[in-house]
Parts: C-alpha cells; structure tokens; sequence
C-alpha cells in the first residue's frame, strides 16, 4: 500500500504539469494580434487622422466582439505621429523594436508614410497604407498596398477627373496654372495634372509651389491671375486651401475652372465655415452622399461611425477617410483570418492574389500594391446656402461629375456662374 | 510677368503681412528684447487669442478683433502669472535666460494639449462680413481680411512705443531693460516692472490671436510655424526696439510677398531669412539695436 503512493504522486503532478501546459497553451493562442501604427492625432492633418483612427478602432472592436482573429482578439500599439514625418521612422522602430508588435500599418497620408517605407522594406514587413498618393512609384515594394482608390496610375489619377473635365468644355481651356503646397502629397498630385495638361494640350503658363507655413496667398493669386490662365488646379493641404479659396475671392481670380487638389474641403469644420464660399470648386473625392454612389456599406458603416465620431469630438460627417480606415483593416483581417497566420509573405501574397469585400466595396490591388482599377472621383460644390453641417448630408451639394458611371450631376461653367 | 499694378499689389500686399507680422511679434519684442526673457512659447499664446475670439465668434457672433481687446486683460493676467512662475523657478536663482527656454517650451506644449483636449484638432475659422471682402484703390486691391490686422498692428506699436516713452511705468520697463539695478536705486521693483511688462506681451498676443484667426485657419498645433518668424523679426529689427520690430515685419513682410510675386512663393522664406542673416553680418544688434 505503502509502494503505491509515490505513483499516484507522480499521477498527480503529471496532472497538475499537463493542465499547466493545457492552461499556458490555451494562453498562447488567446494572445493578442498586436497591429502597430502612428497616426496624426495633432498637428494638420489630425482633423482626419482622428477620424481614421476612431474608424479603426470601431473595425477592432466589431472583430473582438465576432470572437477575434485566428480566436485571438485584436489590439492596436499608436502613437501620435503629429503630422511630422521625422517623427515617424522612431515610431515604427519603437512598434517594432520595443513593443514587438505582431504587424504594421500606416498612419493618414502620403507624407507620413514615406519616412515608414524604408523601415518596412528592411524588415521586409506587410504594410497597409492608408491614402498615400504615389508612395511605392519608386520603390515598387510587393508587400504594399494601399487603400484609397488611385487605381494604377496614383499620382495621374487624382487631377485626371479635373482636367478630363476642362477637356470636354466648348471651347476648350487653352491655359493653366498649377499651384500647390510644398509637399510629398502634393508635389505628386502636380506631377499628375502636368501630365494631364500635356496630354490634352493645355499649356502650363503657371506652375509653382509655396511654404506650407505661407501666411498670406493674396500675391500668389495675383501673380497666377497675372498669367490668365483659363483653368486653375490647386494641391493644397488645408491652411493653404482655405487661403487660396479667400484670397482667390479677395482679388478676384475667376477661371472658368478652380480647384483640383484641395485637402480639407472634405473637412465638416471647414465644410461649414467655408460654407457658400466652397460653390463652383471642383475638387477630387472618394466617396461622397450621392444617389450614383450609394454604398450599403458605407452607409452601415457611417451608422456606428457618426454617433461615436460626435461623443468623440472628431469629423461628425466621415464620408471622406474613415470608411476607407475600416476598410483598410478589413482587407487586413480577412487576409488574416484566410492565410490563417501572420506570416508577412503569405499574407502579401494573399492580399495580391485576392478580392476583398470591403464597406467601401470590392476591392483588388494590382501588383504595385493600389486599386488595380481606379475609382477617385471628380466633384463640384454647388448650391450651398449658409453654414448649417446638414446639408452636407444631403445630395446635390458635392455633385460628382466624374467619372460617367458615378455622375449625378453636370457641371456648372464657368466657375464664376455657380458662385452666382 | 513684370507689371506696374503686379508690383503696387505686391508691395501693398507686404504692408498689410508685415502690419500682421508686426502685431504677433511684439510680445516677443517685449520679452525677449526689454527683459531678456526668451519667451519661445509666445506664439502659443498668440494662438490661445484666436481660439478665443473663436468661442466668442462661434457662439455669440462677436467680432474677432472685438474678442481680442475684451480678452487682452485676461491674457495680461495670465502674463503676470506665468512671469511670477517663472522668476521664482528661474530668474530668482539666477538662473541662465536660455533655461528659462525649457520652462515656455513645456508652456508651449502643455498650451496646446489642452486646447486639443477643449477644441479637439479641427481646423477653426471665424466668420465676420469683411471675410472675402476687398476694396480697389485704382489698380491696387486690399482684401479686409489683411487690412484690418494690418492697421490694428500699427495701431498696437504705436500705442506700445508711446506706452513705453510717455509713461512713468513705460520709462521704467525701458530702464530696467538697460540697468535693473539702477532702477532699484531709484526705489522701483524691478520684478514689479518686468512683470507688468511681461503682462503687457501677453495681452498683445489675445489681440494679435484674434487677427491670426481672421487671415487663416488656426489649430492647436499651428503656432508652432510662427515661432522662427516672430523671433527673426525681434531680432532683425534689433532687441527692444519697438520701432525696429515693425520696421523688420514691413521688411519681411514686403520681401515674402514680392518673392512670391514675382520669383515663385517657395523662395519667399529664403530670400526672407536671407536678409536676415545678411543685416546681422553687417549690423549683428539688428536695424535699430544698440
């Protein structure tokens, strides 16, 4: 009798070692799948950044409550990346390094996302970026992909509904300026609208850039207003929209065409305030509330987004980056979910190979890493009385004119009649 | 492109920058020129002025530059707090200006976190009837939007300059620049002085906040791009000179415009901070320093 205790001893502690093993192993595979990011939560683009990142963290918690990924649930690493790219590359060393998450994505814009891609590149990482404009031109790196709709061509795509436009007019501009911030995002944009001009034979008599820091646009309205020219495409980040829009008005530059490539006109604060000052630009877009654009994604989407985006101060509105950070991450999860693990090759492979059914839509990357087919769409600001926010969420008010297939609408020309 | 009318609008457009420039630097003027004081956090004061006029603006229409002068005396407080702050942790251990430098930094910062927490990170504009108005003086045209922060800039140095050469506590803001000791002497407090004057470069900047907010958008982080050009302007005009200070916005303020004008607005900085670093090779105490 005596002999047997020492067995069931060793019983007992095998039992005990095994539902140790049991019980870390079941901790194992319930660690989280930590995605790291920076984000501009202050700084100039932070009206946006904001929002994407609430968008963002509302895709997290919709997947946490369906059980996870992999039964894993989800969770970000950010920081505030400020706006400021030379605070980024200490970002995703730290995301990388020190808090040793399991993937990356970007933060908002092409400016922020430059200063990551050579980190990415080194470590030969999966990177999700989030509206960068022509930021893997160069470096054609197969593990990127990006989420706005730029289509193949990035940096053509966005002034190509502009300047298609201008070309269909009778008769058509002969001349334009381009303007534009000096800048990642829109050194891009006007490396496009030069193409474009080129390609429809509209001569360039103005062709310029200026300090984001520019206080005053009136002498660079003058000077382009100097030069005539029928059409004007602007690439702007939000400071220098709202300036080259008053000082537009203030000395009285009307070309029969105006706008382009203005960041932050898709901002509710700016929306409002600018208010009727905002009618006749034509300015580029992704998704806006019009009949020809109705999306039930989106649509859904905006549901969760809006009530959460006012009890979090951020853009209330949310047609212009937000369902496209979810659906970023959407792209993201399923791969997860369909590769079964989080291996950086498979899952480029994978986001390669496939389509993804997204809140924003179908969604196919082509081999540099962008929507295979382009979908940037051409708007105009028209009829906007006051300053009231709900407007903006009627249609009629930013009419697509571009391309066909999402035309709600036709444009106002000259740009002096729809400020009539 | 070289025009007569191109290069009257150019130069009228530089006067109305530079009388904006002229407003917003004053502060600086005050504190970092009379009482070597380097205030690096100004601009984010300035930047506390249009949010300000903002609120005001947002929720009961009152004009901007309205707000400026009703909140002026809030902000000459606040400058006397923060002084009082900074001569017991800094000045009264004789302690290096440049350290001072870390105290309005983290001021700075700490500013604008809680403006982003209060207002969030959109960008705000006001709204006043001469907003995207202008008048045409023959060929010239002057957009109200410039003209009015332009006039009250003058308006501010010129009541300032008077301040400081016709009144008792003018003098003696003057005096303790030069020699506080002296001032002791002659039974003044020059800690008493130095902080009204400090107030004094506070309550500027509610009022150059306001004009701010009337040109551009603002947000918190915003100010941040002021603090190279109000710095360069107090010392191209040369340390405590008012009068030099609104001589170099005008100068400054001329130059940026006729770059953009006529060579292309991405050398405006250049060609600005050019002439800097040119007048200080010839006269290193600035234009009018001594």
């Amino acid at each position: 009798m005596m002999r047997r205790w020492p067995v069931v001893g060793v019983l007992i502690a095998a039992a005990f070692a095994l539902s140790c093993v049991g019980d870390a192993g079941a901790q194992a595979t319930k660690q989280p799948i930590r995605i790291g990011f920076g984000m501009a939560l202050t700084g100039g683009l932070a009206a946006n950044g904001q929002g994407a990142l609430l968008a963002m963290q509302i895709w997290r918690d919709d997947v946490n409550k369906a059980g996870g990924l992999l039964g894993r649930p989800v969770e970000f690493t950010y920081y505030d990346d400020q706006t400021n790219g030379s605070t980024v590359p200490g970002i995703y060393t730290k995301l990388l390094d020190v808090d040793k998450v399991d993937l990356v994505v970007s933060g908002y814009g092409t400016n922020l996302i430059a200063p990551a891609m050579p980190i990415v590149m080194e470590r030969k990482l999966l990177f999700m970026g989030l509206f960068g404009l022509g930021n893997n031109e160069k470096h054609k790196y197969s593990r990127y992909f990006q989420i706005a709709p730029n289509g193949p061509n990035p940096a053509g795509s966005f002034s190509e509904g502009f300047f298609e436009l201008a070309a269909r007019q009778n008769p058509k501009p002969k001349t334009t300026a381009l303007v534009g911030d000096d800048a990642e995002f829109p050194q891009h944009a006007l490396v496009g609208a030069r193409e474009h001009a080129k390609r429809l034979g509209i001569q360039v008599v103005y062709d310029k850039t200026y300090p984001p820091s520019t206080v005053d646009y009136t002498p660079i309205v003058r000077a382009i207003k100097a030069t005539n020219p029928d059409i004007v495409f602007v690439a702007s980040y939000p400071p220098g929209s709202t300036g080259m829009i008053l000082a537009a008005q203030e000395v009285g530059l009307e070309p029969k065409m105006f706008g382009g490539g203005m960041v932050g006109l898709h901002f509710t604060s700016l929306l409002t305030k600018l208010g009727p000052k905002l009618n006749g630009i034509v300015d580029y877009g992704f998704w806006v509330p019009e009949p020809t654009m109705k999306s039930p994604g989106v649509e859904a989407f905006l549901q969760k987004y809006q009530p959460a985006a006012v009890k979090a101060g951020v853009d209330p509105l949310g047609f212009y980056l937000p369902p496209w950070a979810y659906a970023m991450m959407q792209v993201l999860g399923q791969a997860i979910e369909a590769t079964k693990g989080l291996d950086q090759q498979k899952l480029a492979e994978y986001i390669h190979a496939k389509e993804f059914d997204t809140v924003v839509g179908k969604v196919k990357f082509g081999p540099d890493g962008e929507w295979l087919k382009h979908r940037t769409v051409a708007m105009q600001f028209q009829n906007i009385k006051g300053n009231d926010v709900e407007q903006f969420r009627q249609p009629g008010k930013q009419v697509v004119l571009w391309p066909d297939e999402f035309k709600s609408g036709n444009l106002i020309y000259p740009y002096s009649a729809a400020r009539k | 492109m070289f025009s007569l009318d191109l290069f009257l609008n150019a130069l009228v457009a530089g006067v109305l920058l530079g009388g904006f420039y002229a407003a917003v630097s004053l502060g600086i003027s005050i504190a970092f020129g009379l009482l070597d004081v380097v205030n690096i956090g100004h601009p984010i004061f300035v930047i506390l002025g249009s949010y300000a006029a903002f609120v005001l603006n947002d929720a009961y229409g009152l004009d901007p530059l309205l707000s400026g002068v009703l909140f002026a005396p809030v902000f000459f407080l606040i400058g006397v707090v923060v002084y009082q702050v900074y001569y017991l942790s800094f000045e009264r251990k004789g302690e290096s200006p440049l350290r001072g430098l870390v105290f309005f930094f983290g001021l700075l910062f700490i500013i604008e976190v809680a403006l982003l927490l209060k207002f969030g990170v959109d960008y705000r504009l006001i709204e006043a009837p001469y907003i995207g108005r202008s008048i045409h003086i023959g060929e010239v045209g002057i957009a109200f939007r410039l003209l009015v922060p332009c006039v009250v800039g003058l308006l501010m140095t010129l009541a300032i300059t008077q301040f400081l050469s016709r009144t008792f506590y003018g003098r003696a803001i003057k005096g303790v620049a030069q020699d506080s000791l002296a001032l002791r002497l002659m039974g003044i407090d020059p800690v008493r002085i130095k902080t009204i004057a400090f107030g004094l470069g506070i309550a500027t900047a509610s009022v150059a906040g306001a004009l701010l907010i009337m040109i551009s958008p603002v947000e918190p982080s915003i100010g941040r791009a002021y603090i190279g050009r109000v710095f360069a302007i107090a010392v191209l005009g040369g340390l405590g000179s008012i009068g030099g200070t609104l001589t170099a916005a005008l100068i400054l303020g001329i130059a940026e415009s006729l770059t953009a004008t006529f060579s292309g607005p991405s050398w405006s900085l250049a060609v600005s901070f050019g002439i800097l670093l040119l007048v200080l090779a010839v006269r290193p105490a600035g234009l009018f320093g001594r």
